[in-house]
C-alpha cells in the first residue's frame, strides 16, 4: 500500500472540507464531523498504530529487548484495554504514570534505552516520527471501544487527581491564563475553534476519549503529551517537561472526568 | 467595580455581570467539588496547594521567551486562582483600585490612532509564546475570543461582541478612555475577567492601544460602519 498517495488524498479532502463556506454558518466542528464521515473506513492514525505495534513486537534498544514484557497496569503484556484505566498508581516506579510515562519505564528498563534519548525529542516534526508516538498510537488503539475506567483508589492517584485539578485553575504567566479561562463554560470557541468544557462531563469524556489523534492540518499523529504541550503554549507558559508530573497530574484529573465514557481513539481532529 | 458612566449603555458591564453570576454558580459547584474529595485524601486542602505549587515550578523548563518566572503568580493571579475567580469583595476591591492606579494613560490626551491598523492587530493571534521571536511585535489577539467587525465570521466568544461597539456608545472623551483602560488593563474593571492586561503587562504599547480603540469607536472602522 502506498500510504504517501494515501496520505495526499485525506489532505485534499481535508482541505475541501475546509473551504466549503457552510462553515460561516457555525463552527468548524461540523464541517470536521463531514469529514470524518467520509473517511470513516479508515484514519490516518492506523499507520501510525501499525508503525506502533511493530515497534512493540520487535527487539530493540541496547538490549535486544521487545516490549512485549512491558506492564501497562493490567499485567506484563496485556496491551488491551490498558489505556481506558491510565493514569493509575504503578507499585514498582511508585508514582502515578500515564501513558507516555510509563511506555518510558518500559523502554528504559526492558530495552536499556535511556531516558533522555527518548525525552529529548519525545513529538514528530518534518521526516521525524519519533516511536514512543508510534507506540502511543498501538497501544491507545488497543483501547478502542473500552469504557474509561480510572481508579483513585490509591492515595497517590487521588492526590495525583486533586493536584491535576488545581494545575487546571492555576493562572499565571503574561497573560493571566488558566487551563480553566478557556475550558470550563460551555461552548466556547477560539476563532472558530469549539473549546470542550471539562467541568461538563458530556463535553469532557467526548474530548478525552477522541485523543490521541490524528491531526489533518498537520499531516500527523499527535499524542496527549503533544496535546498538553500545545495547550501550554497557547496558554504562554514555560514548556512543561515531557511526562513530568504536572502533565500526568492534569490527565488524571481530565482522564477521571471522562470515566464511563466508551474510548474511542486514535482520533481525528482539525 | 470601577464606577462607569450611568447614562451609557453598556454591554460589556451587562455581560460581565452575567458573566460574574455565571461564574458565581460555577463557582459554587466547583467549591463542593474542590473541596469534598479532597477530605478523602490524605493530605489536606492547603497542603496539596502548596504541592501544586511545587510540582508546577519543577515541572516546566524556559523555552524561546516563555521562562519559568511566568510560573510564579502575582497577587491578582493567586486570588482569582484561589478563590476560582469569584474572589471577596473586600480584596477584589483593593487589587481593583491597585490595578486602576496603575493605568498609564497617554501623556498627550489622546486616545485614538488608525482603526485599519487596529484592525491588523485584531487579526493577529501572535505574541508571547515560546514559538514567537522575541523581536517580532505580539498581535491583539481580539478575534480570537471578541467578535468585532461583521466581515469577520471567525471570530472567538470567550469574550462578548463588540460589533458596533462605537455606534451604539459615540466617541465622547469619556467613552474613548473607558475603551482605552478597558485595553489597558481589563483587570481595573473586573478583577478576575479572562482578558489579558494588555498595556499593564507591556504586551502592546500606546500607539498599539490607541489603534485598537480605534478600531472600537470610529465610525469608519468595519466595527461600526456595516
Amino acid at each position: 500500500m502506498n500510504t504517501s498517495i494515501l496520505k495526499g488524498a485525506f489532505l485534499v479532502l481535508a482541505f475541501a472540507a475546509f473551504v466549503t463556506p457552510a462553515w460561516a454558518e457555525g463552527s468548524a466542528s461540523g464541517e470536521i464531523a463531514k469529514y470524518r464521515e467520509m473517511i470513516s473506513d479508515g484514519n490516518p492514525a492506523e499507520f501510525d498504530e501499525m508503525r506502533g505495534e511493530e515497534l512493540w513486537k520487535k527487539p530493540g534498544g541496547p538490549n535486544h529487548a521487545s516490549m512485549e514484557k512491558c506492564d501497562l497496569g493490567k499485567g506484563a503484556g496485556v496491551v488491551k484495554g490498558a489505556y481506558a484505566e491510565l493514569p493509575r498508581y504503578f507499585s514498582d516506579t511508585q508514582r502515578v504514570q500515564d501513558m507516555e510515562s510509563r511506555l518510558i519505564t518500559c523502554m528504559t528498563t526492558l530495552q536499556g534505552t535511556p531516558e533522555k534519548d527518548i525525552t529529548a525529542k519525545p513529538f514528530g516534526g518534518d521526516n521525524y516520527k519519533p516511536e514512543i508516538e508510534s507506540l502511543v498510537a498501538y497501544v491507545v488503539g488497543q483501547s478502542k471501544g473500552v469504557k474509561m475506567n480510572v481508579s483513585l483508589k490509591h492515595p497517590k492517584e487521588k492526590e495525583a487527581f486533586e493536584i491535576g485539578k488545581r494545575v487546571f485553575f492555576y493562572r499565571a504567566g503574561p497573560y493571566d491564563f488558566a487551563c480553566s479561562t478557556c475550558h470550563s463554560q460551555d461552548k466556547l470557541r477560539i476563532r472558530m475553534q469549539d473549546l470542550p468544557n471539562f467541568n461538563n462531563i458530556k463535553d469532557a469524556q467526548a474530548a478525552y476519549t477522541t485523543w490521541p489523534a490524528y491531526r489533518v492540518s498537520q499531516g500527523m499523529f499527535r499524542s496527549f503529551q503533544w496535546r498538553l504541550n500545545d495547550c501550554f503554549r497557547q496558554q504562554r507558559f514555560p514548556e512543561p517537561k515531557y511526562a513530568s508530573d504536572v502533565t500526568i497530574a492534569l490527565t488524571m484529573f481530565m482522564a477521571k472526568s471522562a470515566n464511563e465514557a466508551v474510548y474511542a481513539g486514535p482520533g481525528l481532529k482539525r | 467595580m470601577m464606577q462607569e458612566s450611568s447614562g451609557e449603555t453598556n454591554m460589556i458591564a451587562k455581560w460581565d455581570m452575567k458573566a460574574q453570576m455565571a461564574a458565581g454558580v460555577v463557582m459554587a459547584l466547583s467549591w463542593i467539588f474542590l473541596t469534598a474529595p479532597a477530605q478523602a485524601a490524605d493530605k489536606t486542602d492547603a497542603e496539596l496547594d502548596a504541592e501544586t505549587v511545587t510540582i508546577v515550578k519543577r515541572d516546566f523548563r524556559d523555552k524561546g521567551i516563555a521562562k519559568i518566572e511566568r510560573l510564579n503568580q502575582d497577587d491578582l493571579q493567586a486570588l482569582c486562582t484561589k478563590y476560582l475567580d469569584n474572589p471577596p469583595r473586600k480584596d477584589q476591591e483593593r487589587l481593583q483600585t491597585e490595578q486602576e492606579k496603575a493605568i498609564k494613560w497617554p501623556a498627550d490626551g489622546k486616545y485614538m490612532g488608525d482603526w485599519k491598523a487596529g484592525e491588523k492587530l485584531a487579526q493577529s493571534g501572535s505574541g508571547m509564546t515560546w514559538s514567537d521571536k522575541p523581536e517580532a511585535p505580539a498581535g491583539g489577539n481580539c478575534y480570537n475570543c471578541h467578535q468585532l467587525s461583521a466581515k469577520e465570521i471567525a471570530y472567538g466568544t470567550i469574550g462578548p461582541s463588540l460589533l458596533h461597539f462605537g455606534k451604539t456608545r459615540g466617541t465622547s472623551e469619556e467613552v474613548q478612555r473607558y475603551a482605552y483602560g478597558r485595553i489597558y488593563n481589563a483587570k481595573a474593571f473586573n478583577l478576575c475577567t479572562n482578558m489579558p492586561r494588555f498595556g499593564h503587562i507591556g504586551i502592546l504599547t500606546e500607539a498599539q492601544i490607541k489603534d485598537l480603540v480605534a478600531l472600537l469607536l470610529d465610525p469608519e472602522s468595519p466595527v461600526n460602519k456595516d
